[in-house]
């Protein structure tokens, strides 16, 4: 099953850094948001720091729904999914394939947003790097968890690309809520000790959804 | 041998197909004929496990009746889009299938799948850059990477040029004659006469005529079928 | 039961809830006391609570409806699942717009981002948008299929939603029916709102899944004439 996981995951991967089309499009939106918020926290220029964590990852969660859109583009051209799914394998792999490949994407993408955001806000974070990471891969690894599923659902709609952030952002609030919460702890406290909340939550989450998604995947496949 | 008992298929108000019954034995090639919209690709789907029935049964026989989920491993399915990914070489391509069929093909072998379809020397290069032909060569070699005993085919010969026909033409001869079923929609009533040992015409989503090509001479057929769907345009 | 029996305890569900919408305005316009700081104002509550509850109640038949379409695949359950939710969100509508009118003049706020309150957004705009996939998949199979995945989903994240939240500062009022704070003298009228709402809901639930059950019967009626012409 993992080998099944991985060959899939690797086709996604092998196309994308071939042709770099979502990773383009996804890094250069998240740089666009954060400059938006600049001019909109204009307002509270002095005391910015207390914003930058809700920035990120409105910045994340946008940059992250542009991938989810594409994420079935590849399937979707010469009817690739229908190749696919005459595969024998259960539909939950292919989920696990395609969810992974999209958390790693919006992995790759927060990197750079994250890089722009610590020059743009000022920030200079060396000791926090850690712990950002480790939020954002269970923050990422939440999202996608959801996103791979509901972009399947998506996907083969009449509004495929409007319809996502609406279903999407209102099932994912947990995730951006203890996101936002647990970067703003790293950022703005020294008790490190408040992560264990918004990471439990967030756990449970990612456990939650990627099991029942992994479980449902092969009713919103089928035809 | 397939089963296929009492399938209905509807999308809302449409019908692709009603209380259809069609049994297709062991190593038989059996032609699809029908206007555009009869059902013929809804049936394939259906046999693919694809789609799912609204009403009926389907039964695929492999060493014992299976759904056609279960069955997925031992069908091919052929149709004019090719699922292959354009951004692939074909040889990337072939092995990504390789991979999730469990198949231990190694790089000599997936060439060789490659220049039996007429594309050696090209195995390195995307598949978005190939020819509508060449890409369907490429399909056929995808399809049927995993050897199946049952090939559904869906106007398969769509985008082939005059060889390339040939030699989709002659690799189903001999499938059929190594014992594969085969069940074929299309529109050539040549080519689908040629191959098939039973023809069957699909019309408003039920069989409107079954018969062994055997009974009927290809002038005979071709004169029936028309009558047919004349008559059938005529009242719809 | 057949389709004069459906009828009639229609008829009877219908009458129950005209006497009883009409005892319940009594019960908590006049039988219930005039509370102390708020005043005539916290008559709402027996409206708001009611509503809540009630639509918590649909969600709950939404997602139970859902799971049994996934195992039976019958259209039967998606009619359940698609009046419940459509009546769940009606609810919460009333939940989200009778507080307001309470919060102005007792919080000097229309709206404040508790987590009581943010919550039931979060919920009404997951049932929201429940509702605009049924709307976007155009196949009925299909659109059944999607749907139920989405109800399961939906209803699995809320508890997950309140969990998130709960840590911020709360200035709603705590349930006061968990604390056993409901004054004695408010409870019958507060039984009874919570009574006929339900019946409303059973009633409307009934309606609406008959309208839906005639238009697949219709579906089926111009199949069978497409097939005779």
């Amino acid at each position: 099953m993992p080998a099944k996981v991985w060959t899939i995951f690797r086709k996604d991967l092998l196309i994308e850094l071939r042709t770099k089309d979502s990773l383009n499009a996804m890094i250069f939106f998240g740089i666009v948001v954060l400059v938006i918020f600049n001019f909109a926290l204009e307002a509270i220029r002095e005391s910015i720091r207390a914003a930058v964590p809700g920035v990120l990852w409105v910045s994340f969660a946008f940059s992250g729904t542009l991938g989810l859109n594409r994420m079935f583009a590849a399937e979707k051209e010469n009817s690739c999914l229908q190749g696919l799914l005459m595969v024998p394998v259960d539909r939950g792999i292919i989920y696990l394939g395609k969810m992974i490949a999209a958390c790693v994407f919006m992995l790759l993408t927060e990197a750079v947003i994250f890089v722009f955001s610590l020059i743009f806000f000022n920030l200079t974070v060396w000791r926090e790097i850690p712990y950002v990471v480790l939020v954002c891969l269970v923050g990422t690894l939440g999202f996608t968890a959801v996103g791979a599923l509901l972009s399947a659902i998506a996907a083969n709609t009449k509004m495929r690309e409007v319809l996502l952030p609406l279903i999407l952002f209102p099932v994912v609030l947990p995730i951006l809520v203890n996101a936002v919460e647990a970067t703003a702890i790293i950022l703005n406290t020294v008790d490190y000790r408040q992560l264990k909340l918004p990471l439990t939550i967030m756990t449970v989450f990612t456990i939650v959804f990627a099991t029942l998604a992994y479980l449902l995947f092969e009713y919103v496949l089928e035809d | 041998m397939i089963e296929v008992q009492g399938v209905a298929k509807y999308f809302g108000r449409f019908s692709a197909l009603r209380d259809l019954s069609v049994t297709v034995r062991e190593g038989e090639f059996v032609s699809l004929f029908g206007r555009n919209g009869a059902g013929k690709t809804t049936l394939l789907r259906i046999l693919a496990g694809l789609t799912r029935p609204s009403s009926g049964d389907v039964r695929i026989h492999l060493s014992g009746p299976r759904s056609p989920q279960e069955a997925r491993g031992g069908m091919g399915y052929l149709s004019h889009n090719t699922a292959l990914y354009g951004d692939l070489t074909a040889v990337e391509n072939l092995r990504f299938y390789a991979n999730l069929f469990d198949l231990a093909l190694d790089e000599a072998e997936l060439d060789k799948r490659i220049q039996l379809v007429g594309l050696a020397g090209r195995e390195k290069e995307p598949v978005r850059n190939y020819s509508r032909g060449m890409q369907q060569r490429l399909a056929i070699a995808r399809a049927f990477l995993h050897d199946p005993s049952i090939l559904l085919l869906d106007e398969p010969f769509t985008g082939l040029d005059q060889t390339g026909t040939e030699f989709l033409k002659d690799y189903l001869s001999r499938a059929h004659g190594r014992g594969k079923t085969c069940v074929m929609a299309i529109h050539d009533a040549v080519l689908g006469y040629e191959l098939a040992d039973r023809i069957l015409v699909i019309e408003s989503g039920g069989v409107a005529m079954d018969v062994a090509r055997r009974s009927v001479s290809l002038a005979e057929f071709q004169q029936r079928y028309r009558a047919l769907v004349k008559e059938r345009s005529d009242a719809g | 039961m057949d389709q004069r029996g459906q009828a009639r305890l229609d008829e009877f569900l219908g009458a129950l809830l005209f006497a009883g919408m009409i005892l319940a305005l009594y019960m908590a316009f006049l039988q219930a006391p005039r509370e102390k700081t708020m005043g005539d104002l916290q008559r709402i509550f027996y409206f708001h609570v009611s509503s809540g509850i009630t639509g918590l109640t649909a969600f709950a038949v939404n997602f139970a409806a859902s799971v049994m379409y996934l195992v039976r695949r019958n259209r039967w359950w998606d009619h359940v699942a698609l009046s419940s939710a459509e009546l769940g969100v009606m609810f919460l509508s009333i939940v989200l717009v009778t507080g307001p009118i309470w919060a102005k003049p007792v919080w000097f706020v229309w709206w404040t981002w508790s987590p009581r309150l943010t919550s039931s957004l979060v919920l009404w705009m997951l049932y929201v948008a429940y509702l605009l996939v049924r709307n976007y998949v155009l196949d009925p199979d299909r659109r059944a299929l999607v749907s139920a995945v989405f109800g399961i989903v939906a209803f699995v994240d809320a508890p997950i939603v309140w969990f998130s939240i709960r840590w911020w500062r709360d200035i709603h009022p705590a349930p006061m029916l968990e604390t056993g704070g409901l004054s004695p003298s408010m409870r019958p009228a507060f039984y009874t709102c919570w009574a006929v709402f339900q019946i409303l809901f059973i009633y409307l639930l009934r309606r609406r899944f008959f309208l839906e059950a005639s238009r697949q019967e219709v579906e089926w009626l111009q199949r069978r004439a497409d097939m005779v012409s």
